[in-house]
């Protein structure tokens, strides 16, 4: 027999177990370094890591003089200002920037994260309820077919949600919509008018939240199906109607996954770029005064600016905006991976 | 039928019966609206892309390049086509490969490591691929705004996608089926390559399909790195920006001309009804690999 052939006990569960790793890292006297074919798929999955890596590593040496010259001011203040792009190059705190320079963005900070928070409102319920309908309402024959409605909204390119933001949702809601919910909902502070032309923080975070829906509602609705025929038929059996035994046994068990995927669509939503750019009003250097008003968020400043910062002869400007990536990277790594270890953990056995 | 049990039948029904008749109603009013919703957002997404894009589809489109905000789409239709397959030619192997180490490794610290880093590369937004495509291709490196810097920026994006699906396919695939190969003599790399993938590829694929549609849809990271051009692609792969089709619904909606939008909604709707159709067909694929298992 070949004694490169790894030795071949049967796994002991049907999901791949641990029978390749247990075989490579208990069998010391196995030639490993002439598996070529071992080599080349960790090679491959090590790509992962080094991506990471590289990310970090770009990002954090080309932020280094940004950190440097913004300092912890850059999270605090509202001024993104590329100074006078006639003068010259003076020295602040040993580097070389453009008279007047000065960057900080709790503008682009704010505006991200109250988006994303609008977002996750309006898609967890919205996602749950329609997870629920097409779990336990629409006839077995349909579901397939009306699941992929909502899950197709995951596949429509963000620049197209942009596309129909601008066309249709922000002309809609600046004449219909906003001026009668600034009416209404006068008494709760950031609600009131002026309701201003429809793009701003409230579309932004409806767009977002249809984003992001699909994604809590494909994992809902799987977690829903995955629940226990016995566990709903006690609850039937008690004389609860279909729709308690879902509020009361099925949803309440589903909290972990819930706040899992909430998670993960939250990350999603901190980084959109494309639609947020076109439907934000992409506002500089101020906190919005309502829910109506212009924002820009961190994702979309980052295009937005692009141009202009690459006029900058110092340098700075980019640097800055490299600082944002760098923000957006660590949150977004952060965020997603709080969220991966709570899905995996929540998983069902 | 004796007069006691009439009158328990025309006994009004109780307060508390008929609270929780309308909490039912409308709880379910409510989740069918929900559900109604979201429907009704995508089939008008769809349908608004199809009204002002029909009109717009001519054969100028695909003959002729853009000229500023007006003329064809031919640049942009082969930008993304370059892009897309260019990416996904980076992407796969790689992909494939990686989750076929994280799948059959599972004991390995470093599988497991490799398959949590991948979910949170995931979820790491376009854009900072896209600087990081600007800053170490584009800049570093030297190649300036070009194809070769948007595939490799698109195939990072999407390796770690691949990799997952690719390792979710191989779990799929019963053990006896590996077993049977290992007792029949075959090495590591015969079970795995000529056994195991010819099992999963339908589930592989639908992974590398999935991908091709996230890179097909991406703006963000091209505009870091490929940024625009008016002109077909030259043949370089560095040193030449490249028009592509996500870029036009971008920027040529914001231009305040008829032919403008007329180019942006072409382009929406060529993006968007490559990328439904790759996710639906996928979505086909599936279910039928599901209700016919190959083994």
């Amino acid at each position: 027999m070949d004694p490169l052939l790894p030795v071949a006990t049967p796994p002991s569960n049907p999901d791949g177990g641990d029978f390749f790793g247990k075989s490579r890292s208990h069998s010391g006297g196995m030639r490993r370094s002439t598996d070529v074919f071992g080599i080349l798929v960790a090679t491959s999955a090590g790509i992962v890591p080094l991506v990471i890596l590289a990310l970090l590593a770009f990002l954090l040496y080309n932020a280094w003089p940004a950190l440097h010259f913004n300092g912890w001011g850059f999270l605090t203040g509202n001024s993104w200002n590329l100074g006078n792009q006639y003068g010259d190059l003076v020295k602040v705190r040993g580097v070389e920037v453009l008279p007047g320079a000065r960057f900080s963005i709790l503008f682009l900070i704010f505006g991200t994260l109250a988006s994303s928070v609008i977002a996750l409102v309006l898609a967890i319920p919205i996602g749950v309820g329609a997870a629920v309908f097409l779990a336990d309402a629409v006839p077995p024959r349909l579901r397939n077919s009306a699941s992929l409605l909502v899950e197709l909204l995951a596949a429509v390119p963000s620049v197209v949600f942009g596309l129909w933001g601008y066309v249709v949702l922000i002309p809609f809601t600046a004449r219909h919509v906003y001026p009668l919910l600034g009416h209404v909902l006068a008494f709760i502070p950031f609600f009131g008018p002026p309701t201003y032309n429809g793009y701003g923080l409230l579309t932004s975070g409806i767009v977002l939240a249809l984003m992001v829906v699909p994604l809590i509602t494909a994992n809902m609705r799987e977690a829903i199906a995955a629940t226990p025929a016995a566990l709903r038929e006690a609850g039937l059996s008690t004389g609860a109607t279909r729709f308690e035994v879902v509020r009361k046994i099925v949803l309440p068990r589903l909290r972990l996954p819930l706040i899992g995927v909430s998670t993960l669509a939250l990350g999603r939503a901190l980084g959109e770029t494309m639609a947020v750019l076109m439907v934000s009003g992409n506002a500089i250097n101020g906190l919005p005064h309502n829910v109506y008003s212009p924002i820009s968020t961190m994702a979309a400043f980052m295009v937005s600016q692009l141009d202009s910062a690459l006029q900058d002869p110092s340098g700075m400007a980019v640097s800055s905006i490299t600082e944002i990536g760098l923000i957006l990277l660590v949150l977004s790594m952060a965020v997603n991976g709080i969220a991966r270890l709570l899905v995996s953990r929540t998983q069902p056995r | 039928m004796n007069a006691s049990a009439t009158s328990a039948l025309e006994r009004r029904p109780s307060l508390r019966y008929r609270r929780r008749y309308l909490t039912n109603l409308l709880g379910w009013t409510f989740y069918g609206v929900f559900f109604a919703v979201l429907a009704f957002a995508l089939l008008d997404i769809i349908a608004v892309v199809l009204k002002h894009g029909i009109p717009a589809i001519s054969l100028e489109l695909f003959t002729k390049p853009t000229n500023g905000v007006s003329g064809g789409l031919l640049n942009a239709i082969i930008g993304t086509f370059l892009l897309t397959f260019g990416s996904l030619l980076l992407a796969a192997p790689v992909g494939i490969l990686g989750g076929i180490y994280v799948a059959e490794y599972t004991a390995s610290p470093f599988a497991r490591a490799a398959r949590y880093l991948s979910d949170v590369l995931v979820g790491v937004p376009s854009i900072v691929f896209g600087l990081f495509g600007y800053l170490a291709m584009v800049t570093w490196l030297g190649w300036h705004f070009s194809l070769l810097a948007g595939c490799i920026t698109l195939a990072l994006m999407i390796i770690p996608y691949i990799l997952r699906t690719t390792e979710l396919a191989f779990r799929g695939v019963v053990s006896e089926l590996r077993e049977a190969a290992y007792a029949l003599g075959a090495s590591h790399a015969k079970v795995t390559l000529k056994v195991i993938l010819r099992a999963c590829r339908g589930r592989v694929l639908t992974g590398v399909l999935l991908a091709m549609a996230i890179s097909m849809g991406e703006t963000a990271p091209l505009i870091y790195t490929v940024n625009w051009s008016n002109y077909v692609w030259g043949g370089h792969l560095t040193h030449e920006p490249v028009g592509y089709l996500t870029y036009v619904v971008w920027s040529f909606i914001n231009e305040p001309f008829d032919s403008a939008h007329a180019l942006a909604y072409a382009a929406a709707l060529l993006v968007t009804v490559f990328v439904l159709v790759i996710t639906t067909s996928t979505r086909l694929l599936l279910s039928r690999l599901d209700t016919h298992k190959p083994h």
